[in-house]
C-alpha cells in the first residue's frame, strides 16, 4: 500500500492499541504541525479515545508519568512534541528512564517509548529545531530509532510499542512526515538495530540517518548525473543499538566516506560515526572521513539565513567530490 | 494485611530499623562502603504504620533514604546490607548501592537518588494501575525539599487532572524550627506558609500528621489509604518529623552511641539536645513507653524483642561482609532488558 511516513506511524499506533491493552497514548500530537499528518492520525484517536490521555503541559510529569506506567505493567507510547520540548523532562529522560533496569540489577524493565519530532523544519528557529540524538545518544540505556522512510517508520513503532521491554526514543523528523512510499504491512518485522543500505554504489559512502537519508539519496543521483560516481548510502536508522558492522562493511569496499549529519558539526552524531570510521576502517579508507553537518550556531529564523545553515544534497555531494579529489592529490 | 496492629509486631518492624540504620552509620565509620548516605532514624513509625495497610500489588516510591521504607515492606536485612556494601548477594547486584536500593517482587521497581524524581515516576504507576483496571494503589514516600521541585508540581497536577489512586507522604524532617531561616514551621526553603497549601491548591484532600505518634499515623494511614482505594484518587499527607540529631551533621552520626530502650523509662542519653528529641521526638521510644504505661506490653517483652532483632541484624551484616563481589565483567552488562518478557 502507498503512504506516507504519517500514515504509516498511525498504522503502528492503531495495530499496536488493537494487539496489546497494555499500549495507551500520553498526548496525540504525532504530526506536530503538518495538516495530512494529523489527519493520518485523527482516526485512530477517535478510535481509542479512551486510551488517549489528555496531556497538560508538562513535559517533565508526562516523561515520568510514563515510565511510571511501565513500572506498573503498562506499555505506554508518549508524545514528548517538537525534540526541543525534550530539554524540560530532561531529568526524566536522561537520569531516570535509562538507568533503572541497570540500577535494578535487572529486576525491572522499562518498556516505554517517547516519540520526538526533530530538526530544521523551516521556522522553528533557535528553540524549536533542536536534533537531540547525539545527546540522547551520551547516554547509556535509551534506544534510538530515526526512521527515515515510510516502512521504517511502521516497523520500528510497532517493534518499540510490542516488542521491546527498554525505553526507546522514537526521533521522527518534520520534514518527513509526508513524504510516501510504497509498504507492505504483511512483511515480517524489522531487524531492528541493522542500518539499511538504502542505495549501492562503488565510489563513496555516504553515511545518514532521520532526514539525511533522502538528501544523501538525492546526492548521490547528483553525483552520478554530474560526476559519474556512483555513492552508496547506508541508512543508520538505529543509533542505539548502532550497527557498525554495516556501516565499516560499506567504506571497507568504497574506500571512501561523507558523514552527513543534521546534528551540529561538534559532538554531533556523526562525531561518533565518523570516530568508528577512523578507528575501524582505517585500513580501508583512501582518504580522510569528511564530515557534512550543521555550522555550531543556534539555528535562525529567516529563511535566508535558516537555508545558508542547512545540510543540503548539494553540500553533501560536495562533500564527496573533496574526497574524491583528495586521491588525485 | 491491613489488620497487622499487633503491637509487638510493629514495634519489632521499628526497632528493626533503627538497629539496622546503627549498623549501616558504623560500617561507614568502619570504611566498609563508598559515599554518602542516608539513615531513617527518628522516622520509623511512618513507614512501618504505613505498610501494615498494603497489599501485594501496591507499589511504592522512595527515596535516597528508603531503608526503613524496604524494611517495612518485608525487604531482607541481609540482602539489603549486601547492596549497601555494593556485593554481588545485594537486590541489586551491587549497581545502585545504598541510594538506588529497590526490590521489585515488594513493589519497589525503581528508586531514584533525584530529588522529586520518583513523584512523576510514582503518578505515572497509579495511572499504568488505573489503565490496567488493577485495585494497586501507589504510595509515593519523599521529604520536604521534595516540593521545592517542578516535579512535584507537574506530578501532583497530573495526579489530580488524571484521578489516578495515589497517596503522597511527605516526611517532613526539615531542620529544627529554631534553625530556619525564615523562622516559619514547613521547611527552610519553601515558600508556602504551609506545604499542604500546594497540593491543596490543586483540590488534591491533604492533611498533617505527628510523625511522632505511631498511633495517631495508623490512625490516619488506614484511613487516606482507604480513602485511595475507594474513591482512586489521590491524597496528600504532611507527616511532621523532627529531625534526629544525629542526621543533622554533613555525615550521619551516631550520637549517643546506640539507642537504649532504658531512655523510654527516664534513663537520658547524655547529650542535651539528644534527651530533648528523645524526650518529645522519637516515634519509637515513645510508642514503646505508650505501650508499656498502658499495659500492653511488658519491658522484659521489649528487651526480648530487641535482643532478636539486634542478633537479626549482627546476622545481617556477617551475611553482607562475607559475601562475594561482584564480577567486574558485570559492570558493562546489563543496560538493556533484551526480549520483551511479559
Amino acid at each position: 500500500m502507498r503512504v506516507n511516513y504519517s500514515q504509516a506511524m498511525a498504522r503502528a499506533v492503531q495495530e499496536s492499541l488493537l494487539a496489546d491493552p497494555k499500549v495507551f497514548l500520553i498526548g496525540s500530537t504525532f504530526a506536530g504541525l503538518s495538516a495530512a499528518g494529523r489527519a493520518a492520525f485523527a482516526p485512530v484517536l477517535q478510535e481509542f479515545a479512551g486510551r488517549v490521555m489528555a496531556a497538560p503541559v508538562s513535559e517533565l510529569g508526562l516523561v515520568g508519568a510514563a515510565i511510571g506506567a511501565a513500572l506498573s505493567g503498562s506499555r505506554p507510547l508518549m508524545d514528548v512534541g517538537a525534540g526541543s520540548f525534550a530539554f524540560q523532562a530532561w531529568a526524566q529522560i536522561a537520569n531516570e528512564a535509562p538507568n533503572i533496569h541497570y540500577m535494578s540489577g535487572g529486576q525491572t524493565r522499562v518498556p516505554v517509548t517517547f516519540y520526538c519530532l526533530i530538526g530544521i523544519r523551516g521556522g522553528g528557529a533557535a528553540q524549536h529545531s533542536h536534533r537531540i540524538q547525539a545527546m540522547l545518544g551520551n547516554v547509556p540505556g535509551l534506544q534510538l530509532l530515526l526512521p527515515a522512510t515510510p516502512a521504517d517508520a511502521y516497523g520500528m513503532l510497532k517493534w518499540a510499542l510490542q516488542e521491546s521491554d527498554s525505553p526507546t526514543v522514537y526521533l521522527s523528523h518534520s520534514q518527513l512526515l509526508e513524504d510516501e512510499e510504497e509498504v507492505d504491512f504483511t512483511a515480517p518485522m524489522l531487524p531492528i538495530g541493522k542500518a539499511r543500505v538504502a542505495r549501492e554504489g562503488r565510489d563513496v559512502t555516504i553515511v545518514a540517518h532521520s532526514v539525511m537519508v533522502p538528501r544523501a539519496l538525492a546526492a548521490a543521483d547528483l553525483l552520478t548525473r554530474q560526476h559519474g560516481v556512483q555513492a552508496e548510502v547506508v541508512d543508520m536508522r538505529s543509533l542505539c543499538p548502532l550497527d557498525r558492522e554495516t556501516m565499516v562493511s560499506s567504506v571497507a569496499k568504497t574506500g571512501r566516506a561523507v558523514v552527513a549529519d543534521e546534528c551540529h558539526l561538534s559532538f554531533g552524531a556523526g562525531a561518533e560515526l565518523a570516530a568508528t570510521l577512523a578507528q575501524d576502517a582505517f585500513a580501508h579508507l583512501k582518504a580522510p572521513v569528511y564530515r557534512v553537518a550543521t555550522p555550531d550556531a543556534p539555528i535562525p529564523f529567516s529563511p535566508v539565513l535558516e537555508s545558508a545553515l542547512i545540510v543540503t544534497p548539494e553540500k553533501i555531494a560536495a562533500g564527496a567530490l573533496a574526497i574524491l579529489d583528495f586521491r588525485k592529490a | 494485611m491491613g489488620h497487622a496492629t499487633n503491637v509487638t509486631q510493629r514495634l519489632e518492624s521499628m526497632l528493626r530499623i533503627r538497629r539496622f540504620e546503627e549498623q549501616v552509620i558504623q560500617l561507614s565509620k568502619a570504611s566498609a562502603f563508598p559515599g554518602h548516605y542516608h539513615v531513617y532514624i527518628g522516622q520509623e513509625a511512618t513507614a512501618v504504620t504505613m505498610c501494615e495497610n498494603l497489599t501485594q500489588q501496591d507499589m511504592i516510591f522512595t527515596t535516597w533514604r528508603n531503608h526503613g521504607h524496604l524494611l517495612a515492606r518485608g525487604a531482607s536485612p541481609q540482602r539489603m546490607l549486601a547492596e549497601i556494601l555494593g556485593r554481588a548477594t545485594g537486590y541489586c547486584r551491587g549497581k545502585s548501592g545504598t541510594l538506588h536500593l529497590s526490590v521489585k517482587e515488594l513493589g519497589v521497581p525503581a528508586t531514584s537518588a533525584m530529588v522529586g524524581g520518583a513523584l512523576p515516576l510514582a503518578t505515572g504507576a497509579a495511572l499504568g494501575f488505573k489503565q490496567q483496571g488493577s485495585s494497586g494503589i501507589v504510595i509515593a514516600f519523599f521529604g520536604d525539599a521534595a516540593l521545592d521541585e517542578g516535579a512535584f508540581y507537574e506530578a501532583a497536577n497530573l495526579a489530580a487532572v488524571w484521578k489516578v489512586p495515589i497517596l503522597y507522604v511527605c516526611e517532613n524532617n526539615s531542620i529544627p524550627p529554631e534553625k530556619r531561616k525564615r523562622g516559619q514551621f514547613p521547611s527552610s526553603t519553601l515558600a508556602a506558609a504551609q506545604l499542604v497549601d500546594v497540593p491543596r491548591a490543586l483540590q488534591i484532600q491533604s492533611e498533617v500528621v505527628d510523625g511522632a505518634d505511631a498511633d495517631s499515623l495508623s490512625e490516619c494511614f488506614r484511613r487516606l489509604v482507604g480513602e485511595v482505594r475507594t474513591t482512586g484518587s489521590p491524597r496528600f499527607v504532611e507527616v511532621r518529623c523532627t529531625r534526629w540529631p544525629g542526621n543533622v551533621p554533613v555525615w550521619p552520626e551516631l550520637l549517643g552511641g546506640e539507642c537504649s530502650l532504658d531512655w523510654a523509662f527516664g534513663a537520658k542519653p547524655e547529650l542535651p539536645e539528644l534527651a530533648a528529641w528523645v524526650e518529645t521526638s522519637d516515634p519509637l521510644l515513645l510508642y514503646l513507653r505508650r505501650l508499656v504505661d498502658s499495659g500492653q506490653l511488658s519491658r522484659e517483652v521489649a528487651a526480648a524483642t530487641d535482643v532478636r532483632v539486634r542478633e537479626e541484624i549482627a546476622a545481617a551484616v556477617r551475611f553482607a561482609q562475607s559475601s562475594p563481589w561482584p564480577d567486574p565483567a558485570e559492570a558493562p552488562r546489563g543496560t538493556f532488558a533484551g526480549r520483551r518478557q511479559s
